[in-house]
């Protein structure tokens, strides 16, 4: 019986994973065209010098990053060479600090600390400013990386890290140019509760 | 013996080493969800769940080395090809891992710079160690390879088992080079991280995993070689045909394109078939054996990798693996209860398997039973089971008012982790951890014992 014979299914496996493997490769060539900085899904790094909100799109029935107008980080619009030092610094601290094993960046990582994918759009950043003493809302959240023990606010506190002013305003970047990147409206109803409170 | 199989048993010691450190380093990451205190600036969560994972990884890994070390001389009928090198690697291999715990350990991070990721932390979850030590796993991953493919060439021979063995360890090689770049944008840094996360946990080391139990169900059942290789080729078929496509479900929120939401869908729904298949296999043969066996905890073990395949990694992720369910379950409790059923499932029980059998031949033991692998066997299930069920509890609760109700700000989270089911999983999470801390303590006990306590237990033959 063909069934009982290994040859059989040693010829499905290998035309098996040819087949998905090509596939693969082809949409892998589509998704990274997708997902470079200014693609159809992922913003350019000088986004970072515009508004940015997360509002729901009727049309695709998710939250979609929405961009307009201009909002200079920390008051000066960077061109594109600075805006992309600037990011792959605000990586760099990222993994040097290891920050996805308590947090998660779209989803991944550990669930100790909160989802970091939109949180440059926290409306809590703006209690945070009283708190922190400053007026912007990048400015009180490098105040926090720079000494997040002093401004604990759960029992959870976030350990100081050794962030400088040029890391803390780096990883600032970073997450405003993560949070204007199309992630199919994950995560849901972010920041759209409290907005209609 | 053969001195690849002498390599073997100091493989499994590494590994079974490395399992008490990653049960230790879970505690502690557990804890610290009932004390957020605990231990704050001497080892933060972080870096406990840096050791915790990265330890995980390293005891299957060398687990899995020491199964093959111990079948492939015996399958192929000759010493293993090169096998000096691969014993000065083995203890290159542990100086490395005790080297980077150090490192971990008592450095921590360093500046955000090229010189902290060769040489402290590479911050990305899973392969976090520094690029040195990735790059000294490479050497010791290709010559595992040469290995096993030069023993091959060596003795004129394959068989069904080793050509699968081979064909898999070229991808298993080649997707681990993605531990060491660092990409700044997070979209295309995570895109090919899953390359290497989804294609080595769901495919390379499902079938590498298959090649083992083949080699050790032949041996521990008798089962015959045309119906394992017969198994093993559906299984790759399955698990390749259904889990390359698969990695789809981890592209649906990290920046990607739409069509993800339903290829990755669709096909991971169809993940669970092959690990049916594995349940089904194993069933079989135990019902044509009519559950004979002279290695009780093997045995036992065996059944618990099928089942346990099958239900931690298949039905456990099937749950969350819909991207309807996954915008709200990804990235929760809900996430790790999955996590942690599947790796106990699909590799440390059939790594544990292989052990016992190995141990039934090196202390010449007729036949293995006695009541000290029961009470592990209870306990370390028992414990991984309660621990992903309470783990679900939290999820349940983490993804209903975090996601759904409150919109995953920090307000949100904090929301969540307060509420009181949610703490109720954490509590009974860290005191199933302790029944399964107990159950590796007493695994310790028999496998250091096992044919050397009086009364042997070998010396007794089957009551049936």
């Amino acid at each position: 019986m063909v069934v009982d014979d290994p040859a059989f299914w040693r010829a499905g496996a290998i035309s098996t994973i040819a087949v998905m493997s090509v596939v693969l490769i082809m949409l892998t060539i589509d998704s990274l065209a997708a997902i470079s900085p200014g693609g159809s899904h992922v913003p350019p790094y000088t986004v970072i010098n515009q508004h940015i909100d997360y509002k729901f799109d009727s049309n695709r029935g998710f939250d979609v990053p929405v961009i307009s107008g201009a909002e200079p980080l920390f008051g000066k619009s960077l061109d594109e060479a600075t805006a992309a030092a600037l990011i792959d610094r605000g990586k760099m601290v990222i993994q040097s600090r290891a920050c996805i094993d308590c947090h998660t960046f779209f989803g991944n990582g550990a669930y100790y600390a909160p989802d970091l994918t939109k949180a440059w759009l926290d409306p809590d950043w703006e209690g945070w400013q009283a708190v922190t003493g400053t007026d912007t809302r990048e400015a009180a959240m490098v105040k926090f990386l720079m000494d997040p023990e002093q401004y604990r606010t759960w029992t959870r506190a976030m350990p100081n890290l050794g962030v400088s002013e040029e890391e803390a305003q780096s990883l600032v970047a970073y997450l405003k140019w993560m949070a204007a990147v199309d992630t199919n409206g994950f995560p849901p109803n972010f920041n759209q509760i409290e907005k209609r409170q | 013996m053969y001195r690849s199989q002498t390599l073997a048993l100091k493989y499994f010691s590494a590994a079974i080493t490395l399992f008490g450190v990653m049960t230790i380093t879970g505690l502690i990451s557990a804890y610290y969800y009932l004390n957020p205190d605990f231990l704050l600036g001497i080892l933060p969560f972080n870096i406990a769940k840096i050791l915790h994972i990265n330890t995980l990884v390293m005891w299957l890994l060398m687990g899995f080395m020491g199964s093959i070390y111990w079948f492939l001389p015996a399958e192929l009928g000759r010493e293993t090809a090169g096998i000096w090198a691969a014993e000065i690697l083995f203890y290159v291999f542990c100086a490395a891992v005790a080297v980077v715990a150090v490192v971990f350990i008592f450095i921590q991070y360093g500046g955000s710079n090229e010189a902290a990721l060769w040489f402290i932390n590479q911050g990305r979850k899973y392969v976090e160690a520094p690029r040195w030590a990735a790059l000294g796993i490479v050497v010791i991953m290709v010559v595992f390879a040469y290995n096993v493919i030069g023993t091959a060439i060596a003795a004129r021979k394959t068989t069904g088992i080793i050509t699968v063995l081979m064909i898999d360890l070229i991808p298993l090689i080649l997707l681990y080079l993605i531990a060491f770049p660092a990409i700044s944008n997070m979209s295309a840094d995570l895109f090919w991280w899953w390359w290497l996360v989804h294609l080595w946990v769901e495919a390379t080391w499902e079938v590498l995993i298959g090649c083992i139990m083949a080699l050790a169900l032949m041996q521990l059942l008798g089962t015959s070689r045309r119906i394992v290789e017969t198994w093993l080729y559906i299984e790759v078929a399955l698990v390749l045909g259904t889990g390359i496509l698969g990695l789809g479900h981890h592209y649906f929120w990290i920046g990607t394109p739409n069509y993800w939401l339903t290829i990755g869908g669709f096909f991971s729904a169809l993940e669970p078939l092959p690990l049916l298949g594995m349940v089904v296999h194993a069933v079989y043969d135990a019902g044509a054996q009519h559950m004979k066996t002279t290695n009780r905890p093997a045995f036992y073990w065996m059944m618990a990798e099928a089942f346990g395949n099958f239900i931690g990694a298949g039905v456990w992720g099937f749950m969350i693996t819909l991207p309807q369910i996954n915008l709200y379950a990804h990235g929760t409790q809900w996430t790790v209860s999955h996590g942690h059923f599947a790796f106990w499932g699909a590799y440390s029980c059939g790594v544990i398997s292989v052990l016992y059998l190995v141990l039934q031949k090196t202390r010449n033991l007729a036949f293995v039973d006695g009541p000290l692998w029961k009470w592990s066997f209870a306990a370390l299930n028992l414990g991984l089971v309660g621990m992903t069920g309470a783990l679900l509890v939290s999820g349940f609760v983490q993804a209903f008012v975090e996601r759904a109700i409150g919109g995953s700000t920090l307000n949100a989270f904090i929301s969540g982790q307060e509420n009181a089911w949610f703490v109720d999983g954490m509590v009974a999470r860290f005191l199933l951890a302790l029944v399964f801390t107990a159950g590796y303590v007493v695994l310790v006990w028999d496998v250091l014992t096992l044919g050397r306590r009086a009364p042997a237990v070998a010396a007794v033959a089957p009551a049936q």
